[in-house]
């Protein structure tokens, strides 16, 4: 049964273009107050199912509600609750950031709002550009734009299409120190990245989509606790050799170091053991314990399989 | 007028505003060109009407034409640049619904045209001394036929995917229809399958009409002008509501 206090619900959704099945039957909730992540590879769907919450695009079949109004039947209501920061670094050249704020704050009815602009502007650093005109703004400063006029109107549910594409370690850090203040205050967060690590830090639950299908839809940390690989990365002692029967299963690492990747933990100590044996006097040992990336990989592959 | 509606017509304003050099001035400079060449030459050869002389029978027409295309111009190139550029996303995102965003651009357009036309009016008064005939004819006119042409912009602008389709439109089926419409001359001076021909032109009915406001003669009767005028505006007012409502090139 769908959960009719969902922030986000998504029920059997589908969307073609031409031969193109963009999504098929996806179907997921987002629970408010939830920082949710949605990953998959390019062309997985993840940006044409934000156009179909945000309206930019009308599902084929199934249904959107963003708290709990239809983005289409009660279309109003629901891109009022929503707040999406496009993927795309896209800016009215006309104006500068203070009129691109208020323009945008009028298209969501809201006349004077100043105030909450101003505070918007200092959480990103975006102060001393406010009489700045678009045009005149580096990369990092045009994408800071785009995540305040998400936030004009501040919508319970909040979608980041790619936010920390192109910019920098310091916009970063700064944005997701908001982002997160944001959600620690109630705002429901939809978040799509590249940077796995990012998803994995920020992320509670996260949903893998790949060509228009769910792959998967979990906690982060259940998502961690998968069985996949792991890296067992070794430096020999100065002379040191590997014995032979190895040598089709290692691989050189750029830093001069020797990896093995092993299908399970229990497999280490046997790898270990078999080096100790032939004489092979190490270094440095380290078990690289697997990230969100070797799970989303392990799954793609698996999906392809 | 809902605060949205407010926000989008002024955002559409400031817009033309902050370059209005190009968007006010340069098309006033234009039709100030036209009617120094044309009065010069044809000043004293040629009597549209009785008793009125060319120079003055030409500046209606002028004012109308500028209006027209620059009414054309704003709602157009406003909606082919945001699309272009991808910042038309900051439109589509917020709960602002087809009307609004129709009477936004038609508003803006309509005040655009007003503005040019009224350039060329106040440039031209330096050479010709106009009557006001009927001062409500010529208001009529001078919003309804920017309203056509701003909604044709509306269409042009959603339908144009790069501006190379909308110069087309521009130069292919706004200009000849605006330069055939009885600007420079009355359509009666014209033999006879051309003045058919000028008679299916709607936009004839609209300068035809404007003239009249200024001289109380015209070559149809306003009142069939207007006929025409609010047929067309109400034809092409509904079908850019019906392509925004679908949300025709704009929400896939």
């Amino acid at each position: 049964m769908p959960d009719p206090s969902a922030a986000l619900l998504i029920e059997g959704v589908c969307k073609r273009f031409g031969s193109l099945q963009a999504l098929d039957h996806v179907s997921f909730e987002v629970r408010q107050g939830e920082f949710f992540g949605l990953l998959g590879p390019n062309g997985a769907g993840k940006t044409t199912l934000i156009s179909l919450m945000a309206g930019l695009s009308r599902p084929d079949a199934g249904r959107i509600q963003v708290m709990g109004h239809d983005v289409v039947a009660d279309y109003r209501n629901a891109r009022s609750k929503l707040g999406v920061v496009p993927q795309e670094l896209v800016f009215d050249p006309f104006f500068t950031v203070r009129e691109t704020l208020r323009i945008q704050s009028g298209y969501f009815g809201l006349r004077r709002n100043d105030d909450w602009i101003d505070e918007i502007l200092h959480h990103l650093d975006l102060t001393p550009k406010a009489d700045a005109n678009m045009r005149a703004l580096s990369g990092g400063m045009k994408r800071r734009v785009l995540v305040a006029q998400a936030l004009v109107h501040r919508p319970p549910v909040i979608v980041l299409d790619e936010p920390t594409a192109g910019v920098d370690v310091e916009l970063r850090q700064g944005l997701w120190a908001f982002v997160r203040q944001l959600n620690r205050q109630g705002h429901t967060i939809v978040l799509t990245t590249h940077y796995l690590e990012e998803a994995e830090s920020l992320c509670g639950r996260i949903a893998m989509l790949k060509q228009g299908r769910m792959l998967a839809l979990e906690r982060t940390a259940d998502l961690l606790s998968r069985p996949v690989q792991h890296t067992l990365r070794i430096r020999l002692s100065s002379g040191a050799a590997l014995p032979a029967d190895v040598l089709p299963v290692a691989r050189a690492t750029s830093d001069g170091r020797v990896a093995f990747v092993l299908d399970s933990a229990d497999e280490v100590a046997a790898c270990l053991a078999h080096l100790h044996a032939s004489g092979v006097g190490l270094d440095e040992v380290e078990l690289v314990r697997p990230d969100l990336e070797d799970v989303f990989i392990a799954m793609m592959q698996e999906s392809a399989q | 007028m809902s605060v949205a509606l407010r926000t989008l017509l002024y955002k559409e304003l400031l817009r033309f505003w902050k370059v209005g050099f190009q968007t006010v001035a340069a098309p006033v400079l234009t039709a100030l060109l036209y009617l120094l060449v044309f009065s010069h030459v044809l000043d004293r050869r040629v009597e549209v009407y009785g008793g009125v002389g060319y120079t003055a029978f030409l500046v209606p027409g002028l004012i109308m034409m500028s209006l027209l295309q620059n009414a054309f111009a704003n709602s157009s190139s406003s909606l082919i640049q945001s699309k272009v550029t991808g910042n038309i996303v900051f439109m589509l995102l917020p709960p602002i619904s087809y009307r609004e965003f129709f009477a936004a651009y038609v508003m803006a357009a309509v005040i655009r045209g007003l503005a040019v036309g009224t350039g060329v009016w106040l440039v031209t008064l330096w050479f010709v001394d106009l009557p006001y005939a009927h001062p409500l004819w010529i208001l009529f006119f001078a919003v309804l036929g920017g309203s056509i042409l701003a909604s044709l912009g509306v269409i042009a602008g959603i339908w144009a995917d790069k501006f190379d389709q909308l110069a087309g439109f521009q130069n292919f089926i706004v200009m000849p229809l605006t330069f055939l419409s009885g600007v420079f001359y009355s359509i009666h001076s014209l033999p006879g399958f051309w003045l058919a021909v000028s008679h299916m032109n709607p936009f004839f009915y609209m300068i035809d009409g404007f003239r009249y406001g200024f001289f109380g003669q015209s070559d149809m009767s306003p009142w069939i002008s207007a006929l025409i005028t609010i047929g067309s505006f109400a034809a092409l007012s509904l079908a850019t509501l019906n392509m925004l409502a679908r949300g025709y090139k704009l929400r896939n």
